[in-house]
């Protein structure tokens, strides 16, 4: 078992690398100089070399990475061009609201996907199965800001139940967390659906139903177990998914996260920053999946006990 | 010479072996005989694949309904300067953001332009960005994954690792990050989503080459020397056909999303472009006196995406148990 953690994190780590070179490389292909593209056109050439000499922009390139690795290893992402202050600050201020969305918006997903499936494999190829999957279908198909934008329309202009936007009082998170769960839900409730149904037709399903056991129990004690487990390595999976949608949902209702961060620093030609948020929101997005491939292990016995 | 020549003579008997051997083994039962039959059918004659279209149509009337719904898409998106009723750039400021109506069906925007229209010409944009894109970043993960399973080794490790390194990241940001660096406009969104999006193809098709490398078939091939380009092209990958096809139909939406994402984010199509995802960012600014001019190419987004979805779901049921499984 430990062997096998040791081995899951070993092969993250050129894993991460390859993610901070790939980032790397591509922001350097854009056209142009950095510090004029900073300053502007109309700056003293002296002066945009001496900048460039300051932020190290005149060494080569494989020294500026190296540089940069060992840097940000030590928590140090570089200097935002535009704000002028250290990236890792500005990324720790934003970093607490997407975690606060992502978490809520995992909850609804978990929650309106899971008991959807559930009820769905139920009454299989009934109307509510029929029902439930065409909803989770449609809410996999719906475009981020298209939820954004009639929940905006709906509950905070029509009812003014919630604000239209910002993320400073619960009420506020409502919204957001509802529209970024929404999509994922919709892939839970299909997965949760089509295992539970599979699991169903297991002679053990047949053994609890024949020692009378009633039929919830039978479903909650022994078949959602087993239909479960891909279902949780899917959720930590949906991370990725979901912290490309969060970009979406601050972006709709001006929620101060890291994906406003990295919208902003390319409308505002800020690399360092951009840099800084997409290292930084892959990186939790590769310790997410090492956590579903733990919690894998953890959860199944037959990994957990076997070999 | 000769040496190459005696083990190409070797190889073609221990094929004509192989055949030997399958023909003593489909005459043993009758029902063997019926396996191979469906086997060879599920390879692929033109009157199956008629066979498997009506299957589909009789199994999954949604999935029917979604082919009829994209293809009439399709059409109007052809034929977009004879369906549209106005030309999707012409400004008309004394009709601006008039409600729909009997002119204008879907009303107008905030420069007097037909949303209609707009979200019929719209159509060109999606459909291109949804086809091409996803058709050269499958040819990439196709020909990839092929390597990888086939080749195994270095080259599966090399390969495979930078399919991890793509995968890592949250396809958006990686999409953005390419948008920053070559700046915004549809040509880029090409670029952009065609280098993004091979890595799980790249993985689907290296799986299935890993199980069909080790079929009779290809061994055979293999022993009467037939060059390893030609196994990976002629033998190997039309088996792999049938979950390309579902991968393609299910990768176009997300292709399409993407587009509109990145367009809403400001970073994609620029204006005048009748992008639906532009149409949506713009429309936001009038959302609670006009809702229409956001909601509409919304809907536009969802109903093609939803289609592309249900037929991409009735595909695979009918093609391919393999990607089902998965």
């Amino acid at each position: 078992m430990l062997n096998r953690v040791a081995k899951r994190i070993i092969i993250s780590i050129p894993v991460l690398f390859g993610v901070m070179l790939a980032i790397f490389i591509m922001l350097r292909l854009v056209p142009g100089d950095p510090v004029t593209t900073m300053l502007g056109e109309h700056v003293n050439p002296a002066v945009i070399e001496k900048i460039s000499r300051e932020m190290g922009l005149d060494q080569p390139l494989y020294i500026q990475f190296f540089k940069y690795v060992a840097n940000a290893l030590r928590g140090d992402f570089g200097t935002s061009y535009r704000l002028n202050r250290n990236v890792t600050g500005i990324i720790l201020e934003a970093f607490p609201n997407t975690v606060k969305l992502s978490l809520l918006a995992a909850a609804v997903a978990w929650l309106i996907g899971i008991v959807s499936g559930i009820v769905a494999a139920i009454r299989q190829n009934k109307i509510l199965d029929r029902l439930f999957m065409g909803g989770a279908l449609i809410g996999v198909s719906m475009p981020v800001f298209m939820t954004a934008l009639v929940l905006q329309y709906g509950f905070a202009f029509k009812l003014k139940w919630f604000p239209v936007s910002g993320f400073d009082s619960v009420q506020a998170m409502v919204l957001p967390a509802i529209v970024l769960g929404w999509n994922s839900a919709g892939s839970i409730a299909r997965m949760t659906r089509s295992n539970l149904v599979e699991v169903m037709q297991n002679d053990f399903i047949r053994t609890a139903r024949a020692k009378g056991l009633r039929e919830h129990g039978v479903i909650i004690g022994h078949a959602l177990k087993n239909a479960m487990l891909p279902v949780i390595t899917m959720m930590a999976l949906q991370l990725s998914s979901m912290l490309s949608g969060a970009v979406l949902t601050e972006s709709v209702f001006g929620v101060p996260g890291i994906g406003r961060l990295a919208v902003n620093a390319i409308e505002n030609r800020d690399m360092p920053l951009l840099q800084g948020t997409v290292i930084f929101t892959t990186i939790l997005v590769i310790l997410g999946n090492l956590i579903a491939d733990l919690l894998y292990n953890v959860l199944d016995p037959r990994i957990r006990e076997g070999a | 010479m000769a040496d190459v020549k005696d083990r190409q003579n070797l190889a073609e008997g221990k094929a004509a072996a192989f055949v030997e051997a399958d023909k003593t083994e489909i005459s043993n039962t009758s029902r063997q005989v019926k396996i191979e039959q469906d086997v060879s059918d599920q390879l692929g004659e033109e009157d199956t694949w008629r066979d498997q279209l009506m299957t589909l149509v009789r199994q999954n009337k949604l999935a029917a309904f979604s082919a009829v719904v994209i293809g009439l898409i399709i059409l109007a998106a052809i034929f977009a300067p004879v369906v549209a009723p106005y030309d999707y750039l012409a400004q008309s400021l004394t009709d601006r953001l008039k409600d729909p109506g009997a002119a204008h069906w879907l009303g107008t925007d905030e420069l007097g332009r037909d949303v209609l229209s707009r979200i019929i010409y719209g159509a060109r944009i999606s459909l291109t960005i949804g086809l091409v894109p996803t058709l050269i970043s499958m040819a990439i993960g196709t020909i990839l994954g092929l390597c990888a399973g086939f080749y195994g080794g270095k080259t599966d490790f090399i390969i495979m690792r930078l399919a991890d390194v793509m995968l890592a990241f949250p396809s958006l940001l990686l999409a953005m990050v390419v948008m920053y660096t070559m700046g915004g406009g549809l040509i880029n969104i090409f670029i952009a989503l065609s280098l993004v999006n091979w890595a799980g193809t790249a993985r689907i098709v290296r799986s299935q080459t890993l199980s069909l490398k080790e079929k009779e078939f290809v061994e055979a091939a293999r022993s009467i020397g037939v060059k390893k380009w030609t196994i990976m092209f002629r033998h190997i990958l039309p088996n792999c056909i049938p979950s390309l096809i579902v991968l393609f139909t299910l990768n176009i939406p997300s292709a399409i999303l993407s587009e509109a994402s990145l367009s809403f984010l400001g970073i994609g199509a620029q204006p005048p472009s009748a992008s639906w995802g532009l149409m949506v960012v713009r429309g936001k600014k009038y959302l609670f006196s006009e809702p229409w001019l956001s909601i509409a190419p919304s809907v536009a987004i969802m109903i093609v995406v939803l289609a592309f979805n249900f037929l991409g779901d009735g595909l695979r049921d009918v093609l391919d148990p393999y990607l089902k499984e998965q």
